[in-house]
This record gives C-alpha cells, sequence and structure tokens, in this order.
C-alpha cells in the first residue's frame, strides 16, 4: 500500500517514465535525538535530492528515505561515518514501480473480463447483458453483438454471432431461455459461449468449426419471461403478452411457430401453459427468429435448449410418424448422449420429441426441420424430477461441462456434412 | 388392456435412495388405471426385492428438534429461486416429497405426470399429542401439460407411526401467474 502511494504519487510528479533507475530506499533508525537532527540536516541538503517517505521522528521509530542512484554513495558514507544503522529496504525503486505498474494494469483487465463473472451462479438480466458486452470487448475479432428484435415488453432480443469472417457462411443456431423458467438453460448458455470463445484457436474441432462456419447463440429468448421469473415467478413459461378478452397472460414460445400449428399437442387457452397463441409466429420472440433465420438463408442446424428431463429430441413433435432424416438424427443423438454420460454418468434418453417426451405441435425445431435446417435438435437438461425447474446452482458447471461434448458432437457432424 | 375395467401396467423399478445413490434396491409393480371414472386413484401393488435403509435415528434426531422448539416451525420456497435448500430445511423437503408422492398418486392418470415443484409454505401446527403436523402449500409440476397447480395438504407424522396425509386440496392457478 505505502507502494501503490508512493506510486501516485511519482506519477502525478513525474509522469513516471523511467526516472527512478538505480534509486534505493534506505530503512534507517537512529538511536537519539543527536542522530535524528542529523538526518534532518542530510534531507535538507537540496544537493542531495533525498526524499524522506517516513520522516525521522524519534529514536527507534525507524524513518525511510529514498536516495537517487548518484547521490547513493555520499548518502551511505555519512551514514556509516556517524555510525547511522540502515538497511536497504528497496534495492531499485524503478524495477518496483514497473512491476507494479504490470500488475495494476492486469487487474484492472481481470476487473472488467469474463474470467471474474461467476459461472457456478444464476444472474439476472442485467447482469447477462452486461457479461455479453465484456465477452464482446475481450474477443473483437470473433464475437459481435447483433438485435434480431423486441420482446412484447420491449427488451432487446440479442444474438451473439462467433464469425472469424467470410460472407453468410454456413451457421449452426442455438438457443436458450426460451421459457423463462428453466434457469439452468440461461446459465449454461452464459458457460457454453464462454466456452466457445475460449476454444476457439485452443480447441482443433472449435477451430475448424469457427475458421468455415459462423455460430448465432441467442442466451436468453425469451426476456420479458426472464425478468418476470426474477421479479414474481420463478415458475412462469411463457411469454408476456396480454391475451385479448382474457385475463391471462402470455403464449407458450413453444407452440407458436407455424409446424403442426394448432393441434392436440398445445392448447386453445390462454390460461394455458401451452397456449399456442391466437395465431403462428404472433409472439414478437419467436416472429424475430423466424424471421433471421429465414433472412439468412444458410442456417444449417438449430440446437434450441430447454430443460428439465435429460432428453436430446428431434422433430417430429407435431406427428408420430418419423422425420425423413431419422435414422441420421437418430444416430447422432445416441452418440451425442453417450459422451455426454462419459462425463458424469448422466443419463439421458433419445428420439422425437413425440415418441420420447410428447406430442407437440408448432415447436421450434418442428419449423425449423421442415424449412430446410435438417439437424434441428431440442436438449433438455437436467434434472429428472428431484429440483426440475429449481435446479441448484451447484450444478451448474456440472450441467454444462457434460452438454458441451455433445454440442459439439452435433457441430462437428453437421461441419463434415454439409448439404 | 383389461375390457372394461382400464389399463394395467407392469413395471420393473430400480429405487435409488435420494440422500445415498449408491444405495438401490429392486422393485416390480402393478399400476392399474380405472376406465372412465377419473376420481379414482390408480390401484397399485408393489414388492420390494431387497430392504429400505433403517433411518430411525435421523428421524428421531429431526422429531426431538422440531419437539422442542419454543415457536411453531414456518418456511417458505424451498428450495428457493436457486435451487437451495438450507440444512435444517432439508427434513421438512423430504417429508412434503413423501407426503406429495401420496397426493399425486391419489390424482394421477395416464394423462398426467406429476412432480413436486415447489413448497412455497410451510407452517407446523402444534398439537397436544405425540404427532408432528405441517401445513403446506405446495406446487405440483404437471409435464404433460406444463402446469403449475398449487396445493394444500395437512401432513402428520411421528417416526415411529409414518406420513399421513390428513387432508389435502387443488387450488386455483392465479391469472396472470
Amino acid at each position: 500500500m505505502k507502494i501503490l502511494l508512493v506510486f501516485a504519487a511519482l506519477v502525478a510528479a513525474a509522469g513516471s517514465e523511467r526516472l527512478f533507475v538505480g534509486d534505493q530506499v534506505l530503512r534507517i533508525t537512529a538511536r537519539d535525538e543527536e542522530q535524528i537532527a542529523l538526518l534532518r540536516v542530510l534531507g535538507e541538503r537540496a544537493e542531495l535530492q533525498v526524499d524522506f517517505w517516513r520522516d525521522p521522528t524519534s529514536p527507534d521509530h525507524p524513518a525511510d528515505l529514498r536516495v537517487p542512484f548518484p547521490s547513493l554513495q555520499a548518502v551511505k558514507i555519512f551514514l556509516e561515518s556517524h555510525s547511522i544503522s540502515y538497511s536497504i529496504m528497496i534495492e531499485d525503486v524503478q524495477e518496483l514501480l514497473d512491476e507494479e505498474k504490470k500488475n495494476m494494469t492486469k487487474s484492472r483487465r481481470t476487473e472488467r473480463s469474463t474470467s471474474t463473472f461467476d459461472f457456478a451462479s444464476y444472474h439476472t438480466i442485467e447482469e447477462i447483458y452486461d457479461w455479453m458486452d465484456v465477452l464482446v470487448d475481450d474477443h473483437p475479432n470473433l464475437i459481435s453483438k447483433i438485435e434480431i428484435g423486441q420482446s412484447y415488453e420491449n427488451r432487446s432480443l440479442y444474438v451473439l454471432k462467433f464469425s472469424t469472417g467470410g460472407s453468410n457462411r454456413p451457421a449452426i443456431w442455438l438457443d436458450t431461455g426460451i421459457h423463462s423458467r428453466e434457469w439452468i438453460t440461461q446459465a449454461t448458455g452464459v458457460w457454453t459461449a464462454n466456452k466457445i470463445a475460449e476454444e476457439y484457436g485452443q480447441d482443433s474441432s472449435v477451430t475448424a468449426i469457427l475458421d468455415s462456419m459462423d455460430i448465432f447463440f441467442e442466451i436468453i429468448a425469451n426476456p420479458d419471461g426472464f425478468v418476470f421469473t426474477h421479479s414474481s415467478n420463478r415458475l412462469w413459461r411463457k411469454t408476456r403478452s396480454i391475451n385479448a378478452g382474457s385475463d391471462c397472460i402470455g403464449v407458450d414460445p413453444n407452440r407458436n411457430w407455424d409446424a403442426g400449428f394448432g393441434g392436440s399437442g398445445s392448447s386453445s387457452d390462454p390460461c394455458s401453459d401451452l397456449y399456442r397463441g391466437p395465431y403462428a409466429h404472433s409472439e414478437r420472440e419467436v416472429k424475430a427468429v423466424v424471421d433471421f433465420i429465414q433472412g439468412h438463408g444458410n442456417v444449417k442446424s438449430v440446437i434450441s435448449i430447454h430443460s428439465y428431463s435429460q432428453m436430446l429430441l428431434f422433430p417430429y413433435g407435431y406427428k408420430r410418424g418419423p422425420a425423413a432424416h431419422h435414422q441420421e438424427l437418430n444416430e447422432l443423438a445416441k452418440k451425442a448422449v453417450s459422451d455426454l454420460a462419459a462425463m458424469y454418468g448422466t443419463k439421458y434418453s433419445y428420439g422425437s420429441i413425440a415418441n420420447t417426451i410428447y406430442l407437440a405441435d408448432g415447436t421450434t425445431v418442428d419449423w425449423t426441420y421442415d424449412n430446410g435446417v435438417k439437424y434441428s435438435f431440442t436438449f433438455e437438461l437436467r434434472d429428472t424430477g428431484r429440483y426440475g425447474f429449481l435446479l441448484p446452482s451447484t450444478q451448474i458447471i456440472p450441467t454444462a461441462t457434460e452438454t458441451w461434448p455433445a454440442l459439439l458432437d452435433i457441430m462437428v457432424h453437421v461441419l463434415e456434412n454439409p448439404y | 388392456d383389461i375390457d372394461d375395467v382400464g389399463h394395467k401396467y407392469y413395471l420393473e423399478l430400480e429405487l435409488e435412495d435420494v440422500l445415498d445413490k449408491d444405495s438401490t434396491v429392486n422393485c416390480t409393480a402393478e399400476v392399474l388405471y380405472h376406465l372412465g371414472n377419473k376420481n379414482i386413484a390408480p390401484d397399485v401393488q408393489f414388492t420390494l426385492e431387497g430392504e429400505l435403509k433403517n433411518t430411525d435415528e435421523a428421524d428421531n434426531i429431526f422429531y426431538n428438534r422440531v419437539k422442542s422448539l419454543e415457536k411453531e416451525l414456518v418456511a417458505e420456497n424451498i428450495p428457493d429461486s436457486h435451487g437451495n435448500v438450507p440444512p435444517e430445511m432439508e427434513p421438512i423437503h423430504l417429508l412434503a416429497w413423501v407426503a406429495s408422492g401420496y397426493v399425486i398418486w391419489q390424482n394421477s392418470t395416464e394423462n398426467t405426470k406429476f412432480q413436486l415443484a415447489q413448497i412455497k409454505h410451510v407452517k407446523q401446527v402444534k398439537r397436544t399429542d405425540e404427532y408432528l403436523e405441517f401445513d403446506y402449500m405446495i406446487l405440483l409440476h404437471d409435464m404433460v401439460s406444463q402446469e403449475i397447480i398449487p396445493w394444500q395438504m395437512t401432513v402428520l407424522w411421528h417416526p415411529q407411526h409414518g406420513v399421513q396425509v390428513t387432508q389435502d386440496s387443488r387450488q386455483p392457478k392465479h391469472a396472470s401467474g
């Protein structure tokens, strides 16, 4: 702390560049009033340019004296000839200043870097949106933030774009948090986005993927719902749109897509948690993604992440019959689930939505699949019901960690199977 | 399918001790869902192939702790939003789990899949006899409809006499969440 004070003072005085090379700080212990007086005299000798960091006040209280390099010999001879005991406290002031400056720069960078973000906690929307900006700042050549639209309550719908260049490269889309109460998904999204950023240039698969493809990641797909889970009802699922003629609020954003819209796998009752909405794509949150994917025109995979149940699912949800690519999707799901289990033994089941979980119409991945995105998958993350939506935050990092190899399996397969 | 009666399911289960993952017991069961009348709970028959762990010590510690409280135990939001359960509330959580199992059984059909989502509120009701009584407001999550259903249940417990749900009733959901 003394050092910081010195540094601040010296910087203020001198702009700090290399002015203290070889200067030393001596700790001097005067043993009586006579020696104190001698030290004061030493301090007044202008030609020596010494300065006391700690003044000589009384015997037995050490005084600290900075001595410029050119005056070192003269000062030491003075002290020794008067038998004033001293020791060298700082051998080279400049060295210390250089090291301190390096440390301060490093700590300033760390404070606003992703390495201090607590990935093992659940966060608010403000914290996540702030962290996104830090992530972009830390990886300016890889990540940018785009706004694809606004929610019902006019919140920004942000997507992180991971790209190493090119023009409209084939792309992978990831989303988390479309059902706001599934907090493990937004938390996994944050961890995963950070992981992708870290691994580019380090991991050969991630590097290969990003060298030819782009990744678009919407971490908070339902911001209004997410805010509501923090402020009012932790178990809110839907959007927060007002339903004409009803007291009940919100539409299930995973029943609002134009794929098998309006069947028995969704509800026509605005009060239901499976309410499909007045018409397909009525929800701004859904329409924004629809417009983005259609506008982009080159999205090759969509992975939409939910919780809970521990499943890896693919189309169809709106009908029981198999999708055209059922076999390939099934094989890929099988591999991904096996690599997920290899981490901590977490068991996932897999298969088409309709045959594995339930009939569900108007879902994200049924729409993307029917609109040309072959590799459309839905994850249902931990757990199987013990904590359900209220998954302890201690499970965030294990969940994200085990899900990563499964995501990578899918992304690598997409890279290696262009269409 | 059993004509004019309902649908019968034959199950082979592995039960895992929630507090000790390595401890498992196999179990076979038959579940009969009755045709038509949704107000009758499914019939359940089961056989345990092994023994359940003895929990007398932990039960007695919890029982004595609550019995010796000066004020009635009161708590809410278990687990909390972050999934945390304070250690001293864990037995209350487990008791709710067991009691809600009864409520779930009584209200299950082939089109429901209930889990206990959260204890919204629990209040101890002091009794003059040896039983402990708790008035719970729980939230059940039905995976099939995705609904969160508030449910009130009154639970009696004693270490030697087990769990009883003496009263339970489904509560209305709030419109705007």
